[in-house]
């Protein structure tokens, strides 16, 4: 049973990735204006006009550029940057690394912070510390990342010099993005746990347990924390994609060397081969961790597995 | 029952809300009152302290950090305002549409908001505004072309689940239009869900044109956005940190303003959903 509908989501994954494709391909084909005006200029000579569309296969008709764009996806041919000619694919996989230790400690900065939060929030549900933890929730939530950045910056890095400014080369560079791109998540998380909490405390289960004798503390970690893991598992898989668009902007601000970084970059530079390949590459991390949250809610909640 | 809410910030949020929007509502009033124009370049007063003139002092061309602050938040609020209007009104019709029609209208209409959804919403804008070109007609495109998505689906399950309503039949049989059906029997019914995404929408747009502004993708210069002042600013965060403080700060009391606002209708129109934010 389990088998056949993660199979199902599975293969349902297929045509959305092939339709994020499709998107991203006409999203940089029928836009107004000419890339070959942007990247030249209008007063541009014919001849060199006319090698950029035949670099770029733009002199093509745009079915078979799209058949070709597709074709390469799998070969893992994604096109040349036009800025350095090199190959997009390559320049992503040498930049993924940055952004998914960023990632990574984001993410986990942002459960560390979470969970207890949660916990605690729940724990004292109406009380004054329930309103102080999800008051720094809804802080969390509100706090543009580009504002924050500079401001940890100013504080941590120029007023008392403990961290670096910027870059990845420096011993604890990684802190200050981290808690950038952390901090809405773990406030979202926050807010998921506590609620959850709450939900399954609240269960018909949880009282038979009390009624049972169980004490209250093994019915919070055992019998409760097992009910509210499963919107928090889910959510926590849906920020794994999340994160990725987060970082674009957290990466621009700290000069982290990563995928966000690269993508601004190459918009900057109008390098419309590498900005496809970023863009695609981001929302195909996306929809593989909304996958995976997705088989998770199934692996972890069998009342899922009906009705799909 | 599931105290979805906090309680204490329930009570307390009008009064929260209304002190979060004081500073935001100063800057606007006295920047009316004083009347600086936020464009005028003054070289003879590039980084001025504060003064009389220019209570907040004024940035690296001279121009007024007031009258910047308060063009910049009119922008942020207007783009919020016109995207969240264009894309409930554009998201809703196409949900109502898949939902009555069903089908193969149905199944291409969400299969097209699948698609949207499967990009991280700010990417997607990012690669959109930056296709398009620079400028607000074009920022306010491209967070439409993100926003609608949100609206849609919660507009085709909410109609999904009247369409058989007894009193919706009744009009059909009675021989209503669908447009008459639509409009005086499904919106009233759906707007409690829809008003509160409408508000986390908002915040979700501030933060997002702001966003895309300090990309460089947005609000072009002269014209002042809380995002171009705070990237602007944080080139010169070692020389006046103000510069890159006061539009954060503003953007961000609105912002939470906004959420807080949208939880307090959440719980007072009591729509489950899932907890909001950008």
């Amino acid at each position: 049973m389990l088998g056949r509908v993660c199979a199902i989501r599975i293969l349902q994954a297929i045509p959305t990735l092939l339709g994020v494709a499709t998107l991203v391909f006409f999203l940089l084909h029928l836009v107004p204006g000419d890339p070959v005006d942007a990247l030249l200029g209008e007063s541009a000579l014919v001849a060199d006009r006319e090698a950029m569309r035949h670099a770029l296969h733009l002199d093509l008709p745009l079915i078979q550029q799209y058949t070709a764009f597709l074709g390469g996806l799998f070969t893992g041919d994604w096109g040349n940057s036009i800025v350095d000619g090199r190959n997009v694919f390559e320049l992503i996989m040498e930049r993924l690394p940055a952004t998914a230790e960023l990632a990574a400690f984001s993410l986990v900065l942002a459960l560390v912070l979470a969970l207890p939060l949660g916990y605690w929030a729940a724990r004292h549900a109406g009380s004054s510390k329930d309103y102080a933890a999800m008051s720094f929730s809804l802080l969390g939530v509100s706090i543009p990342n580009f504002w924050l950045g500079p401001m940890l910056m100013l504080l941590f890095s120029v007023t008392l010099g403990w961290l670096p400014v910027s870059g990845m080369d420096a011993p604890g560079s990684i802190i200050l993005p981290a808690i950038t791109l952390g901090t809405a998540l773990a406030a979202i998380l926050s807010r998921m746990a506590r609620s959850s909490w709450l939900e399954a405390m609240s269960s018909d289960a949880m009282r038979t347990a009390r009624a049972s004798g169980v004490s209250e503390q093994k019915i919070w970690w055992r019998h409760a924390a097992r009910l509210a893991a499963v919107p928090v598992v889910t959510m926590f898989a849906l920020q794994l994609g999340a994160v990725l668009g987060g970082a674009v902007i957290t990466e621009t601000v700290f000069d982290w060397p990563g995928l966000g970084l690269l993508t601004i970059e190459a918009i900057q530079r109008r390098d419309y081969p590498l900005v496809q390949g970023c863009v695609l590459i981001i929302a195909g991390f996306y929809v593989l961790a909304n996958l995976l949250a997705d088989l998770l809610g199934l692996w972890l909640d069998p009342r899922q597995r009906h009705g799909s | 029952m599931v105290p979805d809410m906090m309680t204490g910030l329930v009570q307390t949020a009008g009064k929260t809300v209304f002190a979060l929007l004081s500073v935001p509502l100063l800057v606007l009033i006295a920047a009316l009152i004083l009347g600086a124009d936020g464009r005028a370049v003054n070289l003879d007063a590039i980084l001025a302290g504060s003064s009389t003139a220019h209570p907040l002092g004024t940035d690296a061309l001279g121009r007024d950090l007031l009258a910047r602050l308060a063009e910049g938040l009119t922008l942020s609020l207007s783009v919020g305002v016109i995207v969240v209007l264009l894309g409930s009104l554009i998201g809703i019709s196409i949900g109502v549409t898949a939902a009555w029609m069903g089908g193969w209208v149905d199944a291409v209409l969400m299969r097209v908001a699948d698609i949207v959804l499967s990009f991280p919403g700010i990417l997607l804008a990012i690669a959109l505004a930056a296709m398009l070109g620079p400028g607000v007609e074009n920022l306010v495109m491209a967070l439409v072309a993100v926003g609608w998505v949100g609206f849609s689906r919660l507009a085709r399950a909410q109609v999904l689940a009247l369409k058989h309503a007894p009193y919706v039949e009744a009009s059909l049989a009675g021989g209503s239009s669908v447009g008459y059906i639509a409009t005086r029997h499904l919106l009233p019914n759906i707007a409690a869900p829809l008003l509160v995404e409408a508000s986390f929408g908002l915040a979700a747009v501030i933060i997002g044109e702001a966003g895309l502004s300090f990309l460089g993708v947005g609000v072009q210069p002269p014209a002042a956005s809380l995002g171009t002042m705070i990237k602007e600013g944080t080139g010169l965060m070692l020389v006046e940190p103000l510069l890159v403080f006061w539009p954060g700060l503003i953007l961000f009391m609105v912002v939470m303003a906004v959420n807080l606002l949208g939880d307090r209708l959440r719980d007072r129109l009591d729509v489950k959903g899932n907890s909001g934010g950008a």
